[in-house]
């Protein structure tokens, strides 16, 4: 189709701002799917998604309108996948900015709204719900135009529940958004801005082609990563694969390739064909880095080798998803994950829980520390405490900037919050009248374990939270080890500021004396930085251990209370010769229950 | 001993005047009426099983309820159709202990009283609701030796709720002073969900950790005073002309058949084991029809055989021949019990011994010994 029938655009919202139901809509308006296949939010393709209100893997698919073929590329609406996000916009020339118009805006909106900006976009801001009896489109209006330096009469009003103003969006994607300008007889170049992984058909490459043309069977080459495969097949979404001959300029599509490993084909890299290949690739291509790490370990340790299929394949399809065989004394045989944060952390396990019915016990969180060991010599990455040495030279650890939006009575909780944990004031800026975006810098370490249901409870759930990575920067960090029966758990070392190590050690250390249930000797329990003990419990040996009764021949049940004994030690795990249980291992995750 | 007959019968009486709120045993109140056809049903139970027991019976044992609760007619009819034992124990409730009880179980045979004494204290006593006073308590013990009796055996429950390490020790000094044959001591179970639970859980819960110490009181005391602490939960006089331990339950601790009649009563006869229904409604019912009651059959493969000889068998004081054991034992935890000093293999790991230490934590202690089991 020529460019200029041809409009791509993303839909921007916080969670349940109703992106989704606005997708929905979409496609019913324009016969895409008929009302009788309606599913409740159709974008949503896994449970997972559906089930949290989010999309996690972004999509794309195409209507038609007025003569003009719409794509929408579908992003993800999480924090953690900020660079999926900026690529996923790259491929578009506009964006629906939707607000809720009883909420206003939020600060992923805020983060959201920023990368289209950057990125060039033409932004259609909209108020949806103005259904709802507590709406304020006026209110909220306002602070869209504001926010993106608009008129608020531009801002359309709809809802994408009733079907209200959808129409008006349509035509004013048309209308506002440009067509793409791609050069259509240059050397073909598609920028990749998601892939998934289809078992009989292998990694599935969804593309936007910028320049020249893609034919099925074209040799294909992904430029930044050196990957090579032939176009088995091309199309577009509608939402189901529809095969088409050849994707062209300003095009939306997708590609099968026929390779096994979703991860040799990042999001952000050029696709070009063989035959005529680009000189340069299209910019802003960048390897994800993992920032947030933890140790995963099959509960009974028979489903090690469950554990390492499952995450093979969960790799298939997310090669943001990071892992490598890890052995703890503690824990046995697992796997330290890498992951982009927190969410993208709480969705992987629960996809190998309920996908691939594994039971998991999954460490704390930490983040990736960069460590000088002596002067001059190498900086290395750590991914696991355990790893820290005692002796360095310096370490390093990751900030972030956290975007913060409240009322303003919460101004002051917020601030506290942030201070506590290590926080240092950016600036801030009135939204509104009553609404206030707070900016901090912030060691990612500090938010990994609970932060943002700190700052839910302190701001009684008013706030909004989102952050951006902002490098590495030094920190004055020590590892503390838990001692059990003398004997380190490397499960259960953290590194901290200095400043909070003796507080969080006493914690830690009296958070484990309730969770370590009583043995045949008397158990100590100790955190120490290097040799060094700071602080010190006891777990008093049992002093009786029997079954009373045991006559009148019912020998029978007593059998069976002891065997039920025995199978709660066999989920224990030995350290030290001390039966610790899999919750304690849990225990550094509510330290702050208390702070 | 013929094979595949057991020489150790086991009678349930399950009638009761009151149901204490902590007991977990097969009981029905009252039913006086009922006394006389239960009995029959006992009789032809016994009938149809007879050729399980073996023609020399060792020991018999009459356990509730509260055997000398059942009507005395149908009491004396039942023991006079029972076969002779050496050894024929009936348990008894200090408050239904009368000369002519006496006279009617030394008569039938009877030659060893187990009496649920529990506490000497009215306050105590009135926790668990029993019926007995401590007078009751006192005055069984010369009843009975009066009547001839010279093999009693006293049962104590320790870990009451509201009883201090004082009241323990006053309870045991007035058990000692009875100069039992025999002491059973079992700490209170305040089973989850229960009546007793309900009322009595958090005074329990607050004095757990006063009562930790309960157990070696018992032991302590028991031991000091001569008794030897040949089973967990079960003290006896040394005597060098009789073997004072409880030769019935013994039989159960070393892994012995022994056929139960009765409603709930258990056998175990040649690897299988069968439960009685629980009702009395149906086990008369079935009797009188001239068919078996209802039962619950699981019949028991080697392993676990092995498994019950070890759980059983450490629960006394002399060793546990290991032979025949290998595969139920985990070496490892022996090797570990042992450096702990709760446990110690002898005679080149012929036979295998708990500590005193150990025996205080038998239950985790076999919980641990125990291997790796597919049951």
């Amino acid at each position: 189709m020529d460019q200029a029938h041809i409009r791509n655009f993303s839909i921007i919202a916080h969670i349940d701002h109703g992106k989704s139901t606005l997708a929905d809509r979409i496609l019913q308006l324009t016969d895409t799917v008929a009302d009788r296949d309606m599913k409740e939010q159709l974008l949503d393709s896994m449970e997972l998604e559906r089930e949290r209100g989010i999309t996690i893997k972004a999509q794309a698919v195409r209507v038609l309108w007025k003569g003009h073929q719409l794509n929408l590329i579908d992003t993800p609406g999480h924090v953690d996948f900020t660079y999926e996000v900026s690529r996923s916009l790259q491929a578009c020339e506009g964006a629906l900015l939707v607000v809720d118009a009883a909420q206003g805006i939020e600060a992923q909106t805020l983060a959201n709204a920023y990368l289209a900006i950057e990125n060039n976009l033409e932004i259609v801001p909209l108020v949806n719900k103005i259904d709802l009896p507590q709406a304020d489109p006026d209110g909220a209006a306002a602070e869209v135009a504001d926010l993106i330096g608009d008129d608020a009469d531009n801002v359309l009003r709809i809802s994408a529940k009733t079907g209200q103003g959808v129409e008006g969006v349509l035509d004013a994607i048309v209308e506002r958004i440009p067509a793409p300008v791609g050069d259509s007889r240059a050397p073909a170049r598609a920028l990749i801005f998601d892939s998934s992984y289809d078992q009989y058909r292998g990694v599935i490459a969804f593309v936007r082609v910028v320049d020249g043309r893609f034919e099925t069977r074209d040799n294909v080459r992904a430029m930044a990563q050196g990957t090579r495969f032939e176009a088995e097949e091309l199309g577009f979404l509608s939402p189901q694969r529809s095969p088409v001959k050849a994707l062209e300029a300003g095009e939306v599509g997708y590609v099968v390739t026929g390779l096994k490993d979703v991860s040799k084909l990042g999001v952000g890299d050029t696709l070009t064909v063989e035959k005529r290949p680009a000189d340069e690739p299209l910019p802003g291509y960048k390897e994800v880095k993992p920032m947030v790490f933890a140790g995963l370990f099959p509960t009974d340790s028979d489903e090690y080798p469950e554990l390492r299929d499952a995450l093979e394949r969960l790799k298939l399809n997310d090669g943001a998803l990071f892992y490598e065989p890890e052995t703890s004394q503690a824990l046995g045989f697992g796997f330290r994950c890498g992951f982009l944060g927190l969410l993208h952390m709480e969705i992987v396990r629960e996809r190998l829980e309920r996908e691939f019915d594994l039971d998991l016990l999954v460490t704390a969180p930490n983040v990736a520390y960069r460590v000088q060991p002596r002067p001059d010599a190498e900086w290395l990455e750590v991914h696991n405490p355990a790893e820290l040495p005692n002796e360095l030279e310096a370490v390093e650890e990751p900030y972030i900037r956290a975007s913060v939006i409240v009322p303003k009575e919460y101004v002051g909780a917020v601030m506290e919050l942030c201070n506590e944990r290590r926080g240092s004031f950016d600036h801030m800026e009135y939204l509104s009248e009553e609404r206030v975006h707070l900016v901090y810098q912030l060691p990612l370490g500090e938010i990994v374990l609970d932060f943002y249901d700190a700052l839910k409870s302190r701001t009684r759930g008013y706030a909004s939270f989102d952050y951006d990575m902002a490098g590495f920067q030094p920190g004055t960090l020590v590892r503390v080890d838990v001692l059990v029966a003398g004997e380190p758990v490397d499960a259960l070392s953290l590194i901290i500021h200095r400043e909070f190590a003796y507080d969080r050690g006493k914690l830690l250390v009296e958070r484990l004396r309730k969770e370590i249930p009583r043995q045949f000797f008397d158990v100590a329990i100790q955190a120490a930085i290097g040799s060094r003990v700071i602080a010190r419990e006891t777990v008093k040996a049992k002093r009786k251990d029997v079954l009373a009764k045991c006559y009148g021949g019912d020998i029978s049940r007593k059998r069976k209370l002891l065997e039920k004994q025995k199978k709660g030690k066999k989920r224990m795990k030995q350290v030290g010769g001390v039966e610790v249980p899999q919750e304690a291992f849990l225990a550094v995750l509510n330290l702050d229950d208390k702070r | 001993m013929e094979q595949g007959r057991a020489r150790h019968l086991y009678v349930h009486l399950p009638f009761c005047a009151h149901r204490c709120g902590y007991c977990d045993f097969v009981t029905a109140v009252g039913r006086e009426d009922e006394h006389d056809r239960y009995v029959d049903a006992l009789l032809a139970e016994l009938a149809l099983e007879r050729r399980l027991l073996a023609d020399d019976v060792g020991t018999i044992f009459l356990g509730g309820g509260t055997p000398t609760f059942t009507e005395p007619a149908a009491l004396a009819r039942l023991l006079a159709a029972l076969p002779s034992a050496d050894e024929v124990t009936v348990e008894a409730n200090p408050e239904t202990v009368s000369p002519k009880l006496a006279a009617l179980l030394r008569e039938h045979g009877v030659n060893r009283v187990s009496l649920g004494a529990q506490s000497f204290q009215p306050r105590l006593l009135q926790v668990l609701e029993r019926r007995a006073t401590p007078a009751d308590v006192r005055a069984a013990v010369p009843t009975l030796r009066a009547a001839g009796f010279d093999n009693l055996s006293l049962d104590l429950i320790y870990g009451i709720p509201g009883q201090s390490a004082g009241d323990l020790a006053r309870d045991l000094d007035a058990a000692i002073a009875r100069e039992p044959e025999h002491l059973s001591c079992y700490e209170l179970e305040a089973k989850p969900g229960t009546r007793f639970t309900h009322a009595h859980g958090d005074e329990l819960a607050r004095q757990a950790e006063a009562m930790e110490g309960y157990f070696e009181i018992v032991v302590e005391t028991l031991t000091a005073a001569g008794y030897r602490w040949y089973e967990t939960a079960s003290f006896c006089r040394p005597d060098s002309s009789r073997d004072l331990r409880a030769q019935h339950n013994l039989g159960y601790w070393l892994g012995r058949d022994y056929l139960g009649i009765g409603v709930g009563a258990v056998s175990t006869v040649a690897g299988l084991r069968w439960r009685n229904a629980p009702s009395v409604g149906r086990y008369v019912a079935a009797l009188g029809g001239g068919e078996r009651p209802p039962r619950e059959l699981e019949p028991l493969g080697a392993d676990v055989q092995a498994r019950e000889r070890i759980l059983l068998g450490l629960r006394l004081d002399e060793p546990l021949a290991t032979a025949g054991l290998g595969d139920a034992l985990d070496a490892d935890a022996i090797e570990r019990l042992e450096r702990r000093g709760l446990a110690r293999l002898r005679d080149d790991g012929a036979a295998l011994e708990l500590t005193p230490r150990g025996r205080f934590l038998g239950g985790g202690v076999t919980a641990e010994l125990l291997a790796e089991g597919s049951s």
